[in-house]
């Protein structure tokens, strides 16, 4: 299917990657949204950060601190944040691949941290940056910003941006995928429900 | 990863880079105000030292507490040891008190690779260096750090000066370089250079002069005056001659093209294989090294230790 056909969102047929629930231009305006909503609650892009989740919510990040740059005309800082070393399941996986964590120069301190990530699931990721942050610095506060939503928690953590709630049951696969990785923007649902 | 790293042969290709990768990562760690990770929590590293090195046992001492396990550290002076304890006893001691990781360095050639194989400890053991045999760790902080000065070591020219017969680090450098694609050329006098060097795949020269040129990077050796029964072992007429035609001196450093860097992988004896002037300059990264020890052998830690291989692929 080309990029630009706008489908009817009942008539998409299943393609061999799943049901695609968000094209290109979905994800494109619920990024706009959820910047519009960060810049709203902190009324202002004053002391932000932007910190994405590697690998997809370093993308994400980096797109909401664009739209954010042509609404106010200010440059957030990005950065990356990677969790591998404080997730509860190390000792029950094969080792993971370290990724990148860049932290921007001025620091965390006193920041309004916005975490950024692809899928909001357990809510385990989401644990381990917050104890992954803790060793960084303090932010003066920290809020979670997330693509897609599809429940499933495990812990009482909740996102203050959601992209689109995502109604899910286990036996199915969210993938996200991001033209910076993946080629194409688009996310997705594989397996029964 | 396997359970155990004895050799630099233990790893492939994939395996070494994921290593430096991971290395990589955990640097950025020394830059931070909490030095810290949290991933073997309740871990307990032993190090397990039968010959002196302050070096190394520090190394892996900070890096197993930067990822927050627990270290022992039980050194053959002034311990059981010392008082002809058998190597088995003192595996089956570390074993009961329920050690995750043995990092071993023993003065005998072959003690980790019996360690892990005999069946008396379930850890992991790491070989800091047994003998003249190998010393893994030290040749992946060697390329870490080579890495990071040249990039890709696909067809670079590394160069080892010195005495190659009794070096550990030599031998895990030459197999560990030549995995990751660079060409090893050790140069030492013909009595410095161990029988069976021609199966190593490395070239071999006499004439550092020669070599020093077409070098990305110069390694030197110590003379290991311990492992040599007299002074010398007549293995060379004399320290000066040594150093005069296998020394690294200023003369020397100017026939290295710029961005040639200069090794050590320490204790150096200034004045012998190199002088200080050299061993301070700008080319030489021999401090850097150290640094680099620290989270290459945190990377080894981290990925021997976390998870087990029966947890299912990601």
């Amino acid at each position: 299917m080309p990029a630009d056909a706008a489908p009817l969102r009942d008539s998409v047929p299943a393609s061999p990657e799943g049901r695609t629930v968000l094209d290109a231009r979905d994800i494109s305006r619920a990024l706009t949204r959820i910047s519009h909503e960060i810049l709203e609650r902190n009324k202002g892009a004053d002391d932000l950060l932007l910190l994405g989740i590697p690998t997809r919510g370093v993308p994400l990040a980096r797109r909401i601190a664009e739209r954010i740059a042509s609404a106010e005309g200010y440059d957030v800082p990005v950065g990356s944040l990677d969790v591998t070393m404080y997730r509860d399941d190390l000792r029950m996986r094969p080792a993971r691949t370290l990724l990148p964590t860049e932290i921007p120069e001025d620091g965390l301190d006193g920041k309004v941290v916005v975490l950024v990530d692809d899928v909001l699931f357990s809510g385990r990721t989401i644990r381990a940056a917050l104890d992954a942050m803790n060793d960084v610095g303090r932010p003066q506060s920290v809020r979670l910003a997330v693509l897609v939503d599809r429940g499933h928690r495990e812990l009482p953590i909740r996102a203050d941006f959601v992209g689109k709630n995502l109604p899910t049951s286990l036996g199915e696969k969210v993938r996200v995928r991001l033209a910076e990785f993946d080629d194409v923007d688009a996310v997705t649902i594989e397996g029964t429900p | 990863m396997k359970h155990h790293l004895l050799s630099a042969a233990d790893l492939d290709r994939t395996e070494a880079e994921l290593v430096l990768s991971t290395a990589e990562e955990l640097r950025s760690l020394a830059d931070r105000p909490i030095k810290k990770l949290p991933a073997l929590r309740g871990r307990t590293v032993v190090n397990l030292f039968f010959e002196d090195s302050t070096r190394t046992r520090i190394s892996f001492e900070a890096a197993a507490k930067r990822l927050s396990a627990d270290v022992i550290n039980f050194s053959a002076k002034g311990s059981s040891l010392s008082k002809g304890e058998s190597l088995k006893d003192t595996a089956l001691t570390l074993e009961a008190m329920g050690a995750d990781a043995v990092v071993i360095r023993h003065w005998a050639s072959g003690a980790p690779h019996l360690l892990a194989n005999s069946g008396w400890v379930r850890s992991s053991v790491v070989n800091a260096g047994d003998g003249t045999h190998e010393h893994p760790t030290q040749a992946l902080l060697d390329a870490f750090t080579l890495w990071r000065h040249l990039g890709s070591l696909d067809g670079r020219r590394v160069a080892i000066v010195g005495d190659v017969l009794h070096s550990r680090v030599a031998r895990s450098n030459a197999i560990l370089l030549r995995t990751l694609g660079a060409e090893v050329t050790l140069i030492a006098p013909p009595t410095l250079l161990p029988v069976g060097v021609g199966g190593w795949g490395v070239e071999t020269s006499y004439d550092i002069d020669a070599v020093l040129p077409k070098a990305d990077a110069v390694m030197m050796l110590r003379v290991q005056r311990e492992r040599m029964s007299r002074e010398g072992g007549g293995f060379f007429p004399s320290a000066r001659e040594y150093s005069r035609r296998y020394g690294l001196d200023s003369r020397r450093m100017g026939l290295l093209q710029d961005h040639t860097v200069v090794m050590h992988p320490g204790p150096m004896i200034r004045g012998m294989e190199i002088t200080a002037d050299v061993a301070d300059s700008d080319r030489s990264v021999i401090v850097e090294q150290v640094t680099n020890g620290v989270a290459v052998r945190m990377a080894v830690l981290y990925l021997l230790l976390s998870g087990n291989e029966s947890g299912g692929a990601e």
